[in-house]
């Protein structure tokens, strides 16, 4: 019973494909959108997917989705932010 | 008139495509006309009406997409039947479903009021009968008040005697001699011993009331299977080739630990649960698919585009916000908005006890005031470059200076 199984959240059917963004791309994505980093929606430091992928307050992931209305990928960004306990 | 040829249909999607109009439109276009017999000017003329509608279709800069989604999911909601406490069918579970579902998912409930899992099984288990019942006696809890028939208080030698039935046990697996050990899993001190059929159970409390109290928690304890897990039902899947289990009642951080299941594909219908396991993402795409099996089982056509608007909205902060007064709603920035929802004799005094301002720039406190709203035409302002204007005024006082 002691054993645990390790679990793969990025496996799983309902979580999309995460993708941690450089500086570079960043910045690249908010001068395309001319936008603030705050503009963005957000993701927990704390979120599973958030940890599996190694991501830190600051980042910035992209989500790639599949589209429900069409064949192509819909991108999605969240931006880190610290947990509040 | 020319007939339309392969070469000239394939160069005008190809157009088509370069003008904007997504790739899986266009083959769908591909594959419903190639057959067709038709002529040059048809041709054109149907991609020309296919442009034009395609291009009317598209949302334009500030439209009220959360207005038009909040409507067409509340009209069609007005109309859903209130049988809503009948069984679903063959699955033997009472399902929460309709109208009390929809507003569970979008109020975001900490607990759903029928809480469910659909458990998939790995390839070892998933074919074979006999091993998807192994897997689903792992996850069945099993308490004590189920295995036994009865349990006495022993008031000479303060007591509790637990009287098994050995048929039952046997038929769910459970070896007796296991039970001591698991009961003092939960309770140190006393001792805990087997004699036949029987458990008895010196707690050491020579108080009556207590002893009761001791007696009732016993009743409840899991001795087999995964705690919240009120009972599972072994059931072929959609495609009729693999076992899956149902179960009633979700516990999806035991139920990933048990062996045999097929972690990636199994899911429950509790979003917050989901969310803690498998993040923020995966809740969206919960929420999307749990208001989807609503609207269709209830027969009503909303388009999908409005549920992704309405879950996106609920989860930008990264956790799961409802929609109203405790979410959504209530964190809006304008006091007016606010005052415009609920309880708006109490937004205003708070308002007015911390001296907020407001800057009349969403929609509904434009209404309020009787200004114009900030949606389409709206949306767009003038705005004076008084240097500009200032040159140009006095270029034309001095004509030359123009230059």
């Amino acid at each position: 019973m002691t054993k645990k199984r390790n679990v793969d959240v990025l496996l799983h059917i309902l979580v999309p494909k995460h993708i941690l963004l450089t500086k570079s791309e960043t910045e690249e994505l908010l001068e395309k959108y001319k936008i603030r980093l705050t503009d963005l929606p957000r993701i927990f430091d704390k979120d599973p997917v958030a940890i599996a992928i190694g991501a830190k307050e600051g980042d910035v992931i992209k989500i790639i989705r599949d589209s429900d209305t069409t064949v192509s990928k819909v991108f999605y960004y969240r931006y880190v932010i610290k947990e509040k306990v | 008139m020319a007939k339309m040829t392969n070469q000239m249909l394939k160069k005008s999607l190809e157009e088509l495509q370069n003008d904007g109009i997504p790739k899986d439109l266009v083959e769908k276009i591909r594959n419903k006309i190639k057959d067709e017999d038709l002529e040059e000017e048809q041709l054109e003329y149907l991609l020309n009406k296919v442009f034009i509608n395609f291009n009317n279709a598209i949302v334009e800069t500030s439209e009220p997409v959360g207005t038009v989604a909040a409507q067409s999911i509340g009209e069609p909601g007005t109309q859903m039947t209130l049988r809503t406490f009948h069984y679903a069918g063959v699955e033997e579970f009472s399902v929460t479903q309709g109208l009390p579902r929809l507003i569970e998912i979008v109020d975001a409930r900490r607990f759903p009021s029928t809480p469910q899992m659909t458990i998939f099984l790995d390839s070892d288990h998933r074919i074979n009968e006999n091993e998807a019942i192994k897997v689903h006696n792992r996850i069945e809890q099993i308490r004590i008040e189920q295995i036994s028939s009865e349990v006495d208080l022993d008031f000479v030698n303060w007591n509790i005697i637990i009287n098994l039935i050995p048929k039952i046990c046997e038929k769910k697996n459970i070896d007796i001699d296991e039970i001591p050990e698991i009961l003092k899993r939960y309770k140190k001190k006393g001792s805990i011993k087997r004699e036949g059929n029987k458990i008895i159970i010196d707690p050491g409390i020579e108080d009556l009331q207590q002893l009761q109290k001791l007696r009732e928690k016993i009743l409840k304890k899991v001795i087999k299977g995964i705690r919240g897990v009120k009972r599972g039902l072994l059931t072929l899947g959609d495609n009729g080739k693999e076992w899956v289990i149902k179960t009633e009642g979700t516990n999806m951080v035991g139920v990933v630990q048990i062996e045999g299941v097929d972690i990636s594909r199994t899911v429950s219908n509790h979003i917050h649960e989901i969310e803690k396991l498998f993040g923020i993402e995966s809740a969206r795409s919960l929420i999307i698919e749990e208001a989807k099996k609503v609207l269709e089982q209830q027969g009503l056509d909303v388009d999908l585009r409005h549920l992704l608007i309405l879950s996106d909205l609920m989860c930008t902060t990264g956790t799961i916000q409802s929609i109203g007064r405790h979410g959504i709603s209530g964190a809006k920035s304008s006091v007016f908005a606010r005052a415009a929802f609920e309880v708006t004799v109490n937004q205003l005094l708070d308002a007015g006890l911390y001296g907020e301002e407001e800057r009349l720039l969403g929609i509904p406190e434009n209404v309020i005031v009787g200004q114009v709203c900030p949606i389409g035409t709206g949306r767009v302002s003038v705005q004076f470059d008084l240097d500009k204007n200032l040159e140009i005024l006095k270029g034309k006082n001095n004509p030359k200076k123009l230059k």
